[in-house]
């Protein structure tokens, strides 16, 4: 096992590697570089500036010199600075990526809360309507864009409780009700589409389990549906459910940059779009790197997971 | 034990399938695969009809249409819904309905061009790589890894960033985060077709390795591809949706859905509802004919694929 972590860790290093390469390269693909954009509103500056601030920014050196020295400030956790707000990248990133997280927890929380039972409720009762019923609430969360329902929601909001999406954000460890009553509604906007998914799996999953011959012993010598379903056809149907539960909360992530702007919370996914806006191309990098980072993370744990919550797998 | 039929039942029908299948010319062998898939699979021909609906009302859009999408009248508040304006109008005085059908050519334009564009690039790549193996395969398995190492909206947003927001900027956009996961599994595919004898036998015969991988291997990688372009043309919707949205993508005034929630949907939200949920309904409804449909072709050209 502790060979096999290792050499998945060193197997995903040309992968992150290449994913900065890319990010670098498509970054630098953008006509005009830094300092061309950060002049082009203060009217005509001498060619002479901006050679030396080329040179000052390292712009004039070779692209592979500049991508190395690029690297070595991203291991030190080293972005740059924003070019829009003038405040280093990681400053700009760590004030907003807690709030992304935490939303992202809660999404799935309410994923998994919901998945799990809609999905065995709908494989017990199969073709019957608690089924299609099921189905069709799950089918839409994949059809409803998660920015659209985001809208519904605040329309509702506004309508019926004169509610208004707000304007600051306060801390969980200021106060915590205010807190989650923000979070809540982003995060059922979001939740919806992941739980979607996760029912979905679970559904065909607990339907495969239903039909080993274990559930038919298991029901044969006069256990309790409720007993069968929950012991023996819910446990061992879990380990493709955890792992698209896993799979999505790197996608979530995604999802966020949408819901984010919709409710007007400030975190990471409002920043990558108002980066974007703002052509603060150090700032897009940075974001982009964390998100991708994130998502190669996340897969790895999840090849991990299968190996502790299915003893079958083993790691040569 | 039950489901299983007797082993020679089973067998007879597939003798009179395989036979069936011989005898029919391709134009048969299609119009019975239609028949079969609209008589076996109501679902998938609800979403079939949904998708034949929007590519009706974008082909016909000038001629369906009460008003120019881009005409404004000013009359500074948006107008509800009546019998003049089908789904009301914006602050512009734009007409809704208009503009919806004129967005359905858009969301079209976008879906079609970047699921078929990136999914023949990945089948490509897939088949290049399954056909060759060797240090070809291993180039083009890691450039694929890193495509597929960022989630699939946040490379989009990096593409535009680069690019800048257009129509074009937008279809490369969606384009390339399709293409690594198109290429993965037309090459699980093609490497078993590839171990195949008359991929042997052609090669023998000193058929070129273009025409091998284009006549003999290609077509036989055809479901798995057309599979997964099918269930991209949902998502390449929702992600134009998703970037015009976001101002990344289709930007006024140019009609699509996306954009005509950002904008005035957004800001006229508690006074003009009907702008929000009109594009939004639009969004959905595409994309959930376009998921219904997929997944009935899925269940129909790949049985080991069925969720239960």
């Amino acid at each position: 096992m502790g060979r096999y972590v290792i050499g998945r860790l060193l197997l995903m290093i040309p992968t992150l590697l290449g994913v900065a390469i890319l990010t670098f390269v498509l970054m630098r693909v953008v006509p005009g570089d830094v300092v061309e954009l950060r002049y082009s509103q203060s009217g005509s500056v001498s060619q002479d500036v901006i050679d030396r601030e080329r040179h000052l920014l390292g712009l004039d050196r070779p692209l592979q010199e500049q991508f190395v020295v690029w690297m070595g400030q991203v291991v030190r956790l080293d972005f740059g600075t924003s070019l829009w707000t003038d405040r280093p990248v990681t400053e700009e990133i760590g004030a907003r990526i807690g709030i992304t997280i935490e939303l992202a927890l809660i999404a799935a929380l309410i994923a998994t809360l919901l998945a799990i039972p809609l999905g065995v409720v709908a494989a017990v009762n199969q073709d019957r309507w608690p089924d299609y019923a099921i189905r069709v609430f799950s089918i839409g969360g994949l059809a409803f864009p998660s920015f659209w329902l985001g809208v519904l929601m605040i329309l509702g909001l506004v309508v019926w409780f004169h509610w208004a999406p707000p304007l600051i954000f306060i801390p969980l460890w200021k106060d915590p009700v205010q807190n989650l009553a923000q979070l809540i509604w982003p995060a059922l906007a979001v939740g919806y589409r992941y739980s979607a998914v996760a029912t979905r799996m679970t559904r065909s999953s607990v339907l495969e389990v239903l039909r080993e011959d274990y559930v038919r012993t298991a029901r044969a010598k006069g256990v309790r549906e409720l007993f069968v379903v929950s012991r023996h056809a819910l446990r061992n149907s879990l380990l493709p459910v955890v792992t698209v539960i896993s799979l999505e909360f790197a996608f979530l992530f995604g999802g966020l940059v949408v819901t984010e702007q919709v409710f007007n919370v400030n975190g990471l996914g409002k920043l990558l779009v108002d980066a974007v806006a703002h052509r603060d191309y150090a700032l897009v990098q940075a974001i982009v790197l964390i998100f991708s980072f994130v998502f190669v993370f996340v897969n790895f744990i999840v090849d991990l997971l299968y190996g502790v919550l299915d003893p079958r797998i083993r790691y040569a | 034990m039950t489901e299983q039929a007797h082993p020679a039942i089973a067998h007879d029908a597939e003798e009179v399938a395989r036979r069936r299948w011989l005898e029919d010319t391709t134009a048969r062998r299609w119009r019975r695969g239609a028949a079969d898939f609209i008589r076996q699979r109501p679902l998938g021909t609800a979403g079939a009809a949904v998708i034949l609906l929007m590519i009706f009302a974008a082909a016909f859009a000038p001629v369906i249409a009460p008003y120019d999408p881009y005409e404004q009248h000013f009359t500074g508040i948006p107008l509800p819904p009546s019998g003049e304006h089908l789904l009301g109008t914006d602050a512009f005085g734009r007409d809704m309905f208009s503009r919806i059908l004129f967005g359905a050519r858009t969301a079209l334009l976008v879906g079609f061009v970047s699921s078929i564009v990136g999914s023949t690039l990945g089948l490509i790549f897939g088949v290049v790589g399954a056909y060759f193996g060797g240090k070809v395969d291993e180039a083009i398995q890691r450039v694929m890894d890193v495509l597929i190492s960022f989630p699939l909206i946040v490379l989009a947003i990096a593409v535009v960033a680069a690019l800048g927001p257009s129509v074009g900027n937008v279809i490369a956009a969606i384009t390339i985060p399709v293409i690594p996961r198109v290429a993965r599994v037309t090459r699980s595919s093609g490497l078993a077709v590839v171990r195949m004898p008359y991929i042997e036998a052609a090669r023998s015969v000193g058929v070129q390795a273009p025409r091998i991988m284009a006549l003999h291997i290609a077509p036989n990688v055809f479901a798995p591809y057309l599979i997964m372009l099918t269930a991209f043309l949902g998502q390449a919707i929702l992600l134009e949706a998703t970037l015009s949205f976001l101002g990344l993508g289709v930007v006024e005034p140019d009609p699509a859905w996306g954009n005509m929630l950002r904008g005035q949907g957004m800001q006229f939200l508690d006074q003009a509802p009907w702008l929000a949920i009109a594009p939004g309904a639009a969004i959905s409804l595409a994309v959930f004919g376009f998921n219904l449909f997929g997944d009935s072709l899925r269940d129909a050209l790949d049985p080991r694929l069925r969720t239960a």
